[in-house]
Formats: structure tokens, sequence, C-alpha cells
């Protein structure tokens, strides 16, 4: 027998890899989930850039694509 | 009175509207560790440094990113579109990197061989074209072919940057002659990117006029990156000295510096 439960979280992709984040979660939140400081992370939600001030309004779905991207070593 | 000639000085570099301190501008990849690299930094004298684009590690077992070691307010953050291969993977990182709230400037790479990180020509003017119709200020890394540098100015590039030698190679600037030629054609400044090995590449590439340098492994891969940092600050600036001042023509046969009179019977 299936036992039926809520569920309360989501899956999407976060750079390549599947994630669960809590159903509902503007994109500041998934920040927040992830630990990640908004003010040294871009975010590209399906492929189009989030200003930050944004952030806080834009709400993910099921299957959505994320991609945190910040600046590291290179020449 | 005198007749010496004022000595030569040197203007401010200026890209994009903005002046710069420094000639010699570098990069922050591949150095053994963060403090090495932000003291190498230091040492070089150089504002603009170099970074670039990439996913952050979800799982934090790799390096951290690179604005926990970098003061903003200090360097200048030029980001770079390395690694990408097409004008559309090149666009969307520099609307990325814009993003990061810094600056319009961009070191642009289409890069078109995997082998030699040659760039890809066609893919560079079509990425160039669309990114300075969005505002922003493309520095254009590039082969040492007049013609395509000519395309980039006219285009709207606000510096061109051809390669010395292959990136990483250490290799020295191969073709001085190109070089000089497109730093004598274009108005845009000229930044020589990618090849310098040791500080004599640097001061022979300054030699030949142009505006400045961008480097990265001839630092990070050195055995002490701190010290060589410090040598090609010296090289660049012996280097735009020597040009500033007009080196003597060059002679196939030997010209005495002695008085050929007043010797000895």
């Amino acid at each position: 027998m299936t036992v039926q439960r809520v569920d309360d979280t989501i899956e999407i992709i976060i750079n390549g890899a599947r994630r669960r984040v809590p159903r509902d979660a503007t994109l500041r939140d998934v920040l927040s989930v992830l630990d990640l400081d908004p003010r040294l992370v871009v975010v590209e939600h399906n492929r189009r850039i989030v200003r930050r001030p944004a952030l806080p309004d834009v709400r993910v779905a099921p299957d959505d694509t994320l991609e945190l991207v910040h600046f590291v070593g290179g020449g | 009175m005198t007749t010496a000639v004022a000595t030569a000085r040197d203007v401010p570099l200026v890209v994009g509207g903005r002046t710069f301190a420094s000639r010699l501008m570098v990069g922050t990849g591949k150095y053994r560790d963060n403090e090495t690299m932000v003291r190498a930094i230091e040492a070089s004298g150089a504002e603009v440094v170099t970074v670039a684009v990439r996913r952050v590690d979800l799982d934090r077992t790799k390096a951290e990113g690179i604005l926990h070691h970098l003061d903003p307010r200090k360097q200048f953050l030029l980001a770079n579109t390395a690694g990408c291969y097409t004008a559309e993977e090149a666009i969307r990182y520099a609307r990325l990197a814009r993003e990061a709230g810094f600056n319009d400037f961009i070191k642009l790479e289409v890069i078109g061989d995997q082998e030699t990180l040659l760039p890809d020509v066609q893919g560079l003017l079509e990425a160039t074209r669309v990114l300075v119709a969005e505002g922003f200020k493309v520095m254009a890394y590039t082969n040492e072919d007049l013609v395509t540098a000519l395309r980039l100015e006219a285009l709207g590039a606000v510096a061109v940057m051809p390669l010395a030698s292959p990136i990483g190679s250490g290799l020295g600037l191969l073709s001085p002659f190109h070089v000089r030629t497109i730093k004598r054609r274009l108005s845009v400044p000229v930044i020589v990117d990618a090849g310098v090995g040791t500080a004599s590449d640097a001061c022979v590439t300054m030699e030949q006029g142009v505006d400045g340098i961008l480097m990265n492994t001839a630092l990070a891969a050195a055995r002490d990156p701190v010290a060589m940092a410090h040598a090609m600050r010296l090289a660049v600036e012996a280097g735009r000295g020597a040009f500033l001042a007009g080196r003597m023509p060059r002679r196939e046969v030997a010209v005495p510096s002695s008085p050929a009179e007043g010797m000895l019977d």
C-alpha cells in the first residue's frame, strides 16, 4: 500500500543537478536554503537572468532550471 | 644651455573612457593558493585583474568565489568569457558577468580550437557586435591579424587584445611585426594578452609600443609568483620607457663608441 503524504518540496535543476527545494520558494529562498550570499551570486532562471532586486519576487516551479554563477580565478 | 630633450613622459592608459593606473593587467587563475595570488597582484601593481564566470560549487568541496579574496574597491574586476566556444555562449557569460554588478567591461574570448586556444574570429566579431549594442565595453582577445583587429575596432571594441603566443604557452612575443602593425593602425588601445613567459618577454612586448599587457600563467606558474610579479612590473615599465625613449637604429656594422682620434703612434 502507498503512503499518502503531503510533499512540501519540489524538484528543480540547479547547476545541472536535481535538487529538492521548498514548494513556492522564491529565488531568494533558494539561495538561503543553499546558504549563498545573494550579493556574490548571479542567478539565471530558465535561461533568463534575474536581477538581484527581483529575486524575492520570482518563484520556482517543478523542473525549473537554475544556474547559479559567481566569479572564480581566471585569466 | 642644455640641448637635451625633455625626458619622455607617459600618459595614463585610458580604456573605454576609464583611466587605469597600471599598464600591467593580471589574471587570477591557477595560483597554488589565494594568499599567493593576492600577494602577487599586490607586487605586480596591477589595477585590472581578470576573473572567470563559473557555476557556484554547491557542495563546497572546491575553493570559494574569488570575491572572498579580492577587494573590488582596490582592483578593477575584468570578467572574461574564457572557455566559450561560440558567440552565443560568450554573450551569455558576458551578460551573467555584468549582472554581478561591477562594471560593463568584458574581456571577450571566443575560442576556436581546443589545442591552441586560438580565437574563433567569426564568433568573436559576432559576439562583439551584439555586446557592443548592449552597451558592453568589449576588450577583444584576438590573434595577431590586422584585418580582424580593424574589424573589432570598427564594431566598437574599446580595446583589441592580440596574443603574444598561445594562452598559457609562455612562448613570448612571436610576431612583433604584426603586433606593431596592429598598434600602428588602430586608435583604440592595443593590449597584448596571453603568451608572455618571463620579464624579457614583457619588456620586448612593451617596446613594440602597445598600450599594455595582460598575463596570468607567467605569474601563477613561476616558482615564486610574487617575485615574478615584481619583475614583470619592472619589465613593463622598462619596456614602456624604452619605447617612449626611442631606441637607437640597428646597424649591421660596428661603430666605435670611443674616439678614433688621439690614439698613440
